[in-house]
């Protein structure tokens, strides 16, 4: 099975088009503010993300407040809370960890790590930008409107969502449909673009089983979300029907607080099985690239190839497809056919096998590796954890019986914190750790960053392990307070005291790796192009922070894949993928892109 | 160094927590103590693999620590290994997933004979329903609610007058006989769960969910909304009290009927029905909701 990988050196297919023309900047305008760079626009897509993510942040020290400390805060009313659960889920969710890893290191990533100088719709790519900054601002507005934002739950349920009873039903509702709407319609235009790209703009011999798996699961995610988006564009525009026009899409017919509605006819659960087909592809969309980017960080900081590269990308295109026939675990009971729930159990639980494959792949990675503990590395290491954990959860929840008991509990906000919060965050600072050297052309702080580090894996596993024994208690999710109960210890509002000052602790971390960004970007200590001495194109550009095109007046040539960590035969440790074959023995520095420049013009 | 070891902390400060936990289920009142246990076939399957997959890590961020010059191996693929993790991993799932299966299909095979009770969710309180002597729950429908009656029931199905009404009360159920729940919403969805039952269900309005239980053992436990219904949703609750066949008799026989409620109101609940299908001018909602 070497040879496999192997033979495929020096293979390099003529090129079959033409370059195609980039888009010059004419002023400091379309340079840096309505730019048609790629890099440009990640950066705005991420800046961004992270301040709408601050927001969400401040919103779960608020909600963990009243939870740790009930009676305690007057200002934080049940509306309040309900408020600050709905949108802290939902920013989280959508607005910071989609955009971020799809608009941030996809827009990043993509064009450098397959050889493009840029996407393939540069113009599209900045109106995805500017739309998704539209939603952004209609999803803020609701904090201001009458009535303040929705109070519906990340899930938007309705009947409710759009009813008296729940805050927000005046107008915050549907200025989250709108802002959904907007969101879905920028990362449409954005999402074209990375499929486009990596499937079209590969640069010679890049093969698709030569791609790194950064690009592979962002790839995967991206083809998730644009099948699954429309599914929630569909319920958002119904739902805003059904509110404005008095339209009956997901409302039966009902009498609330003594008054008969107008409306009839309509299936609360039809919104449900919209929003899930979206929803849980949702997961993969945050956890493929997660998935992806977690592989490249333990591949070069164990210094050793991906274990089972093929086993892996087949696993990313599989759990992909699976994503989309599970959406109904999410509703076993919602009251659905309840004989839905032998097919549903059994698909989800066979998405385990995939996924424990990768995480024995990762593992098998560090295996006879030669790892670096390096802060990217330490993040990697906590996702494995973190990732372990919150997927083993999975297995109680996706089997539909046991799934009864815990539904709706603590449990599963357990569960989904540590698989999707936790675990893809884990990633998402390990990548920028990683990649911030390329970036700017310095390192961020290792001290503090190895704080950051403890802080954030200890201090998230202390928070959501007990959260899951609690839903084993029967403790409810959503609750403004417990008050008294017949099952409840005293000593369940003491771990939610502990869990609160845990939740502020971590949040306060987070400030200090914002410093640490904010001063390595002027004062870190320059990293050179290649500090992690990488195989992957984008360390391998001319200039670091990469120009305007990406890569010099040629683009790079590649010849074996992006895993050559410790070739018994090579001088280094690590071969550049566009290393040209007959410089393999002779010794090479970090600027590996002026051998294949050479190779390219013989 | 204290890498490796802090992942072993992990793990096994993990299973310490599993097992000294002060958290943990409540005592079972139900039949559903097989889903217990499939819960524990699964803590152990998947405990045991945690376990393997960080000690293993912890193993090898220790062992294979950089040194500078060495080389990683290079063994891109191995198909053996693969395929035997592959295996076992199916084998795993396959342990957790059959006898889930097997629960499942009880759960949702009501046994014949079960008694019917129905429980109704409105924002924000509980009522529940009793078929009366003829053992028939009446049908009822969302357009015929009405201050005088709360349930909506047709006042013009003989199967409801004799049906008894218990609204913003407690639930009782006999000990030991089969009960079908029937769930129904007239707002929004609800979710009807008691933890000592282990079994929950949503209520959904414009359709009647079900699920099923014998309650095994005596006392009062609390009812709790467990589907976000709005800001009133932490505050709905009621008490469901388990007691012997001849306690719970007594019990149902002083609770009010459907006919006496209406009698007591002072009304003809034909004719109000009536009246409010004309106001809401719905033609539809005349037709029977079949239970």
């Amino acid at each position: 099975m070497v040879d496999a990988v192997q033979d495929q050196d020096d293979f390099v297919p003529p090129a079959e088009v033409a370059e195609m023309e980039l888009y010059h900047p004419k002023s400091w305008l379309t340079k840096y503010v309505f730019s048609q760079d790629a890099k440009v626009i990640a950066i705005q897509y991420s800046f961004t993300a992270i301040a709408i993510g601050l927001v969400a942040l401040v919103l779960s020290w608020m909600m963990r407040l009243q939870l740790g400390f009930p009676e305690t805060f007057s200002f934080i009313e049940a509306e309040d809370y309900y408020q600050f659960i709905t949108m802290h889920g939902m920013i989280m969710v959508i607005y910071l960890l989609t955009a971020l890893f799809l608009g941030g290191f996809g827009n990043y990533l993509i064009p450098l790590m397959v050889g493009a100088r840029d996407m393939v719709f540069p113009y599209v790519n900045m109106l995805s930008y500017w739309i998704y900054l539209a939603a952004v601002l209609v999803l803020l507005a609701s904090f201001f409107v009458p009535g303040g934002p929705t109070g519906a739950g990340w899930t938007l349920y309705p009947p409710q969502a759009i009813l008296p009873g729940t805050p927000g039903s005046e107008g915050g509702i549907v200025l989250m449909l709108v802002s959904l709407a907007l969101f879905i319609v920028g990362f449409t235009m954005g999402g074209l673009n990375y499929v486009v790209t990596v499937l079209q703009a590969r640069t010679r011999g890049m093969t698709l089983m030569r791609l790194p798996l950064t690009i592979w699961g962002i790839f995967m995610a991206t083809v998730l979300a644009l099948l699954a988006f429309p599914a929630l564009f569909v319920g958002a525009v119904m739902m805003t029907f059904d509110s404005l026009l008095g339209t009956s899409f997901f409302m039966p017919a009902i009498s609330q607080f003594g008054e008969q509605l107008k409306y009839g006819g309509g299936s609360p659960i039809l919104f449900q099985h919209l929003f899930w087909f979206f929803g849980h592809p949702e997961v993969y969309i945050v956890a493929l690239p997660a998935f992806g980017i977690v592989s490249d960080l333990i591949s070069v900081h164990a210094r050793r190839h991906i274990f089972g590269y093929r086993l892996m990308v087949w696993a990313i295109v599989i759990i992909g497809a699976l994503s989309f026939i599970v959406w109904a675990h999410h509703m076993y009971v919602s009251g659905m056919n309840p004989y839905f729930g032998f097919f549903f159990a059994t698909t989800t639980l066979i998405i385990a096998i995939p996924t424990a494959i990768k995480v024995y792949n990762w593992v098998l990675t560090l295996w006879r590796g030669n790892i670096q503990l390096t802060v990217p590395m330490l993040f990697a290491i906590g996702f494995i954890v973190t990732f372990v954990n919150g997927g083993i959860t999975g297995l109680f929840l996706g089997n539909v019986v046991v799934d009864v008991p815990l539904s709706d509990t603590m449990f599963v906000v357990a569960h989904f914190h540590m698989v999707m919060g936790v675990a893809p965050i884990m990633v998402v600072f390990g990548a920028i750790y990683h990649w911030f050297p390329k970036m700017t052309g310095r390192l961020m702080n290792v001290p503090m960053g190895q704080f950051h580090f403890w802080v954030t894996f200890v201090g998230a596993y202390a928070i959501f392990l007990p959260l899951h024994y609690l839903g084993f208690l029967g403790v409810p999710r959503r609750y403004y307070a417990m008050l008294d109960t017949g099952f409840i210890p005293e000593s369940a509002q003491d771990l939610n005291a502990f869990v609160t000052v845990v939740v502020l602790i971590v949040g306060a971390a987070q400030m200090l790796f914002l410093y640490n960004i904010a001063v390595s970007m002027i004062k870190g200590k320059k990293s050179g192009p290649n500090p992690w001495r990488a195989t992957s194109l984008e360390w391998q550009t001319p200039q670091t922070p990469p120009g305007h095109g990406n890569f010099g007046p040629t683009l790079p040539v590649v010849y074996r894949w992006a895993y050559a960590y410790g070739l018994p035969d090579a001088t280094e440790d690590y071969v550049p993928q566009n290393l040209a074959p007959d410089q393999l023995m002779s010794d090479y520095d970090n600027s590996g892109l002026s051998h294949s420049a050479a190779q390219a013009a013989e | 160094m204290y890498v490796a070891v802090m992942i072993v902390l992990v793990a096994v400060g993990t299973v310490v927590f599993h097992f000294m936990s002060p958290w943990w289920w409540t005592p079972i009142a139900s039949n559903w103590g097989y889903i217990d246990d499939t819960i524990i076939i699964t803590f152990w399957i998947t405990g045991v693999v945690f376990v393997a997959v960080l000690l293993f890590m912890a193993y090898c961020v220790l062992r294979f620590r950089y040194k500078e010059g060495r080389r990683s191996e290079y063994e891109p693929e191995n198909k053996k290994l693969e395929w035997w993790l592959t295996i076992i991993t199916g084998l795993g799932v396959a342990g957790m997933l059959i006898p889930g299966l097997f629960v499942w299909n009880q759960f949702v095979t009501v046994p014949p004979g079960a008694a019917e009770i129905e429980v109704v969710g409105t924002q924000w309180q509980w009522s529940f329903r009793y078929p009366g002597k003829d053992g028939v729950i009446g049908t009822s429908n969302v357009r015929l609610i009405s201050g005088d009656n709360p349930f909506g029931l047709n006042p013009d199905d003989p199967n409801g007058r004799d049906d008894v009404l218990v609204e913003g009360g407690d639930l009782h159920l006999p000990l030991g006989g089969p009960v079908k729940i029937l769930l129904r919403s007239i707002d929004v969805l609800h979710n009807f769960t008691v933890p000592q039952f282990r079994a929950k269900m949503d209520m959904v309005p414009g359709m009647i969910t079900y699920f099923w239980l014998t309650p095994t053992r005596t006392g009062t436990f609390d009812i709790l909304c467990f589907e976000l219904c709005g800001t009133g949703h932490y505050t709905m609750r009621a008490s469901v009290v388990v007691e012997e066949k001849n306690a719970f008799d007594a019990w149902l026989g002083e609770q009010e009927t459907f006919a006496q409620t209406m009698a007591r109101a002072g009304s003809d609940p034909g004719r109000k029905a009536s009246l409010v299908l004309n106001e809401t001018g719905n033609v539809a909602a005349k037709d029977r909701q079949a239970q």
